[in-house]
């Protein structure tokens, strides 16, 4: 019934719109005065937008700044980690350049719309071309932008290239899987032992290899809550088990994809624990705001979070992972309580082993393997 | 047309016009005008649909706790028992949402219609080079658009995996509902799609070669049409390898082939598929992906240097640097596609490569910024609709250019890649531009498509609230994008870093539905002014390109007579002492020089020895010619 009212009120206010619109039609035609039709060059709202392209962007930038100015706090995410203290600088330096540009050139854009709106009897000026200005203009952004890539190059080759990563890092696997993360950590040897997608099952979701003994110490997470040492690098080694997925640590300002069948990588050095991240925000206004979820403040909620950023399915907006960052003891005494896979699962693995043997026995897994080596070696294409 | 009609040359076209009957005057017209309203009222229909599915996932976002039952009407089970929109269907609204923006209004819609339309015109020919192909072009677009309209409304619903549709969620029905028939729907309507653009994108460069008139040299053809024939040859060029990259998705989900699948264990079963490469896809894609962005803006900004021209009665300025700008985006745009794959495991020294080459591409971006600013400098500028849609395009290809030097800079995209930084920043530069840029063109060119005015002051209302509500939708995005909010994302409840900034969301969303709601006003301006505009005159901008030198309503074969020949540039706008030689503030392109003696240029005089020589002579639609008082 309510939908029916609202129908004929839409039906209603459209009519409405419809004679407001034909009466003023014939109005405007029959009113037009006689003398007006000397400059019918432009309708008469002419001078009025002239003015709205002053008036609005003012409005506008105003708006803009306000919230820039009153919300810093808000929409700036605290970071923690040597990627980001190289390229949180480049973004507010490149970010200061690019408001200085939009801002010159729409108000000259604006400004220009306004001051040479149509007048009666005024004549443009005939200006074709001006070879000089468009060399300037040019060269000009040719400079700035060199400028901004150079910065920029350097701290890509720092963050991304293998070669520059540090030798000593702590080897951590996550494996994305519709919709969550796995973690395993390399144990003693820091060594990730292989894993094969067709050694999956209802107690091996990261399909570990058993016949390799590098897989002996690994340790196997039941919830995806990674610890990791203060300052001490960690290569992340990424994989997916069916579609791609994205390792994004918006507090470490990285990122990587997960993609089935092309292991990725990515290192990172957390710079601040999650406790003294946590006491730092607590003397900010805006982190001491109660949470509504969970009834806490901000900052006592705070947590370096994974979250997937390729899309990947249904269950995609909650793909959650934590990193807990802390002092050595504190990693030590948790590490104490860990156990690898192997030993935790005995009885499993061993009828595991079996299985793998006579899936390599049948020779998939070496087929696979020899067809697949380009693919798996590097992450080259 | 009744008249009877001077063949000329090798054209008999107008033979046609006197047994022509419904079906083909409005169906299977070959006449590239019929073709291009075909093209224009698909894509204002695909508009509304896309702006709609928009407003849809905006509610979502911007007012998550939303009971959405009275929606129930329209998307069914989609809409659970407590009023929650299905995330899957989220992102199927998603998904539809940009395939239907990118390729059917901004590719078909926008370059479909003004290609159409004004290549003929403005250069000077009687139809494209083949009125057949064009018709075909139409109507492979047609059945693609049938296709992807009718996957809407699939049990399992439609593509649901991002515009993009990345292996191997798009191929594989158990990862996504769907990936099951609703892709195999994209696929082939995106099939159908490439070969109406391949047949309409030849169809251009042939004519803009061979079809311009005698004295339409390139150093004289309308910017517009450098636009589209520069956007044709990119379409060219990448659209095959979209179609490659199709047809392998399409033999991996259908043949068990592994081009881009490997190792894969879903929904408790390991896959047989090894050996593929899910970034190979993603190279495919964006090969086309990226040079699509161009083929979406370029014919814009081609239609708004020669709105802004006409009305600031000023020449373009740097006419010779705006093509050799276009030219060089067109070539790097073919060099730039891996930016948008920076983080996806690509070997990061491509990474540096791509990064040199993408940051390129603002410098020319940048000089065709600046000559739109030089354009309107001492102008004497006159705010009709599609001059205030052009003002607002520069302004928005700015706001949203500035940022991509930022995203392009791959150590920044690191963390803002996927993020709403991301959203503002394309919507702007490329999908508001863009929609500006046709908006421009519709109110410019409406009076010569429909012989009559579409009315002004809506129009005005249309393109304020356009422009504002654009600004408000996407600005605030900048700033959610810097707090890292991830696209796709169907709520942000789940993580602590993003439960905030609810009420810029809801904002957001509100101004959305604004926005959505101007775009009524232009559709009843539209189909309203269709039979009841007020009657057009025949040169309604005082524009000095040929398309308004047909009569109102334009026959088949678009002159009456002879084509008029061309002697001069498109853009004397205010030239000194054009009062003396009889003229206003415009000089049309079919007016000689030898009738120009007073305000022509100096080498202009020179040409009038050739001018008598090879043209004058032959030149009938001379003696016809009114004289502009």
């Amino acid at each position: 019934m309510i939908q029916l009212i609202l129908v004929f009120a839409a039906i209603l206010i459209i009519g409405i719109f419809f004679a407001i619109f034909r009466i003023s039609t014939l109005a405007s035609a029959v009113m037009k005065k006689p003398g007006a039709e000397k400059d019918s060059q432009v309708s008469s709202g002419n001078s009025l937008h002239g003015a709205l392209f002053i008036i609005l962007p003012l409005i506008g930038f105003g708006a803009a700044g306000w919230y820039g100015y009153k919300y810093f706090g808000i929409y700036t995410q605290p970071h923690a980690s040597e990627a980001a203290s190289q390229t949180e600088p480049l973004f507010w330096i490149a970010t200061a350049i690019i408001i200085a540009m939009f801002v010159i050139t729409n108000v000259a854009l604006f400004y220009f719309a306004y001051k040479y709106r149509y007048r009666q009897n005024g004549k443009a000026h005939f200006y074709p071309d001006n070879t000089k200005l468009e060399i300037v203009w040019t060269i000009v952004p040719a400079i700035i932008l060199t400028t901004l890539i150079f910065t920029g190059w350097k701290a890509w080759r720092n963050i991304m290239y293998e070669a520059n990563a540090p030798k000593n890092a702590q080897v951590i696997e996550i494996m994305g899987y519709q919709f969550a993360w796995m973690v395993r950590y390399a144990g003693e040897d820091n060594k990730i032992g292989r894993s094969d997608f067709r050694y999956v099952d209802a107690s091996n979701a990261m399909g570990l290899d058993f016949t390799d003994p590098r897989t002996n110490d690994d340790i196997q997470l039941g919830q995806a809550e990674i610890h990791v040492v203060k300052g001490k690098p960690i290569e992340l080694k990424i994989r997916a088990r069916d579609v791609l997925h994205s390792v994004s640590i918006p507090h470490f300002r990285q990122k990587m994809d997960a993609v089935p069948g092309m292991p990725t990588r990515m290192t990172f050095v957390p710079t601040m624990t999650t406790a003294e991240m946590r006491q730092e925000l607590s003397t900010r206004p805006e982190w001491q705001v109660i949470d509504e979820t969970t009834g806490k403040a901000r900052f006592q909620n705070f947590n370096y979070e994974i979250a997937c950023q390729e899309v990947c399915g249904r269950g995609h907006f909650s793909m959650r992972a934590v990193i807990i960052v802390e002092t050595q003891e504190e990693y030590d005494k948790w590490l104490a309580e860990q156990q690898p896979y192997v030993e935790k699962n005995k009885d499993y693995v061993v009828k595991a082993i079996e299985k793998q043997k006579r899936i390599k026995k049948e020779g998939l897994t070496t087929m696979r393997e020899s067809a697949n080596k380009g693919v798996r070696q590097t992450a080259s294409f | 047309m009744a008249v009877a009609v001077q063949h000329d040359d090798a054209h008999v076209h107008d033979e046609h016009e006197h047994h022509e009957n419904f079906i083909t005057k409005y169906i299977f017209s070959t006449d590239h005008k019929m073709i291009a309203k075909q093209f224009l009222i698909s894509g204002i229909l695909w508009a509304f649909i896309g702006g709609l599915l928009s407003i849809l996932f905006r509610l979502q976002l911007g007012f998550p706790e939303m009971d959405l039952s009275f929606l129930r009407f329209l998307l069914g089970d989609w809409i659970d028992a407590t009023g929650k929109l299905d995330p899957e269907f989220y992102l199927a609204l998603v998904t539809m949402h940009g395939t239907i923006m990118v390729f059917f209004v901004l590719t078909a819609g926008l370059s479909g219609t003004f290609s159409n339309f004004l290549i003929p015109l403005q250069i000077g020919a009687r139809d494209m080079a083949s009125g057949f192909m064009n018709m075909l072009s139409f109507w492979f677009f047609f059945v693609s658009s049938v296709l992807m309209f009718q996957s809407l409304f699939l049990e399992n619903g439609p593509a649901a995996g991002g515009w993009v549709v990345y292996p191997p969620l798009s191929a594989l029905p158990q990862a996504l509902k769907g990936s099951g028939d609703g892709m195999t729907y994209w696929l082939l309507s995106m099939t159908f799609f490439i070969v109406s653009q391949l047949l309409g994108g030849i169809n251009y460069i042939t004519t803009v070669i061979n079809l311009r008139t005698k004295g339409m040299s390139f150093s004289r053809l309308p910017l517009t049409i450098w636009a589209f024939f520069i956007t044709a040859i990119i379409g060219l060029l990448s659209f095959p390898v979209l179609f490659s990259a199709a047809l392998l998705l399409m033999f991996d989900r259908m043949l068990g082939t592994s081009f881009y699948l490997s190792d894969i264990y879903v929904a408790g079963q390991a896959l047989h598929h090894t050996g593929g490469s899910a970034i190979l896809y993603q190279h495919l894609f964006w090969f086309l992906g990226h040079p699509e962005v161009y083929i979406v803006l370029l014919p814009a900004l081609g239609i708004s240097s020669e709105v802004i021209a006409t009305n600031a009665r000023k020449p373009i300025f740097g006419y010779k640097a705006m093509i050799l700008s276009m030219l060089g985006i067109a070539v790097l745009s073919f060099i730039v596609w891996a930016h948008h794959m920076f983080v996806t495991g690509m070997n990061p020294f491509l990474g540096t490569i791509f990064m040199f080459l993408t940051l390129i591409i603002a410098v020319p971006s940048a000089v065709k910024a600046f000559n739109y600013i030089t354009t309107l400098w001492r102008g004497n500028i006159r705010f009709t609709p599609a001059m205030l849609f052009s003002i607002g395009l520069v302004s928005f290809f700015i706001s949203g250019g500035v940022t991509g030097i930022i995203l392009g800079n791959s150590a920044l995209d690191i963390y803002l890649h996927d993020t709403y930084y991301v959203v503002a920043h394309f919507h702007l530069v490329m999908g508001s531009a863009s929609f500006f840029g046709m908006m421009a063109g519709v109110y410019h060119w409406f009076p010569k498509m429909f012989g009559r005015m579409m009315d002004d002051r809506l129009g005005y209302i249309h393109f304020w609230f356009t422009f504002a509500g654009v600004y408000l939708v996407f600005f605030p995005m900048h700033f959610i994008g810097i707090a890292g909010f991830p696209r796709r994302y169907y709520s942000f409840t789940a993580f602590d870093a993003f439960r905030i900034m609810a009420d810029l969301n809801s904002f957001i969303s509100i101004a959305a539905i604004l926005t959505f709601s101007a775009q009524l006003v232009f559709g009843f301006n539209f189909f309203y002014s269709i039979f009841r505009g007020r009657r057009a005159p025949l040169n309604p901008w005082n524009s000095n390109t040929l398309e308004w030198t047909t009569p109102i309503n334009p026959g088949h074969g678009n002159w009456v007579g002879q084509i008029p020949y061309v002697y001069r540039w498109a853009y004397d706008y205010s030239k000194p002492n054009a009062e003396q030689d009889g003229f206003t503030d415009f000089i049309p392109q079919n007016v000689p020089y030898s009738q120009t003696p007073n305000s022509n240029l100096p080498y202009e005089n020179e040409l009038i020895e050739i001018e008598k020589e090879e043209m004058l002579p032959t030149d009938t639609t001379l003696h016809t010619e009114k004289v502009p008082e």
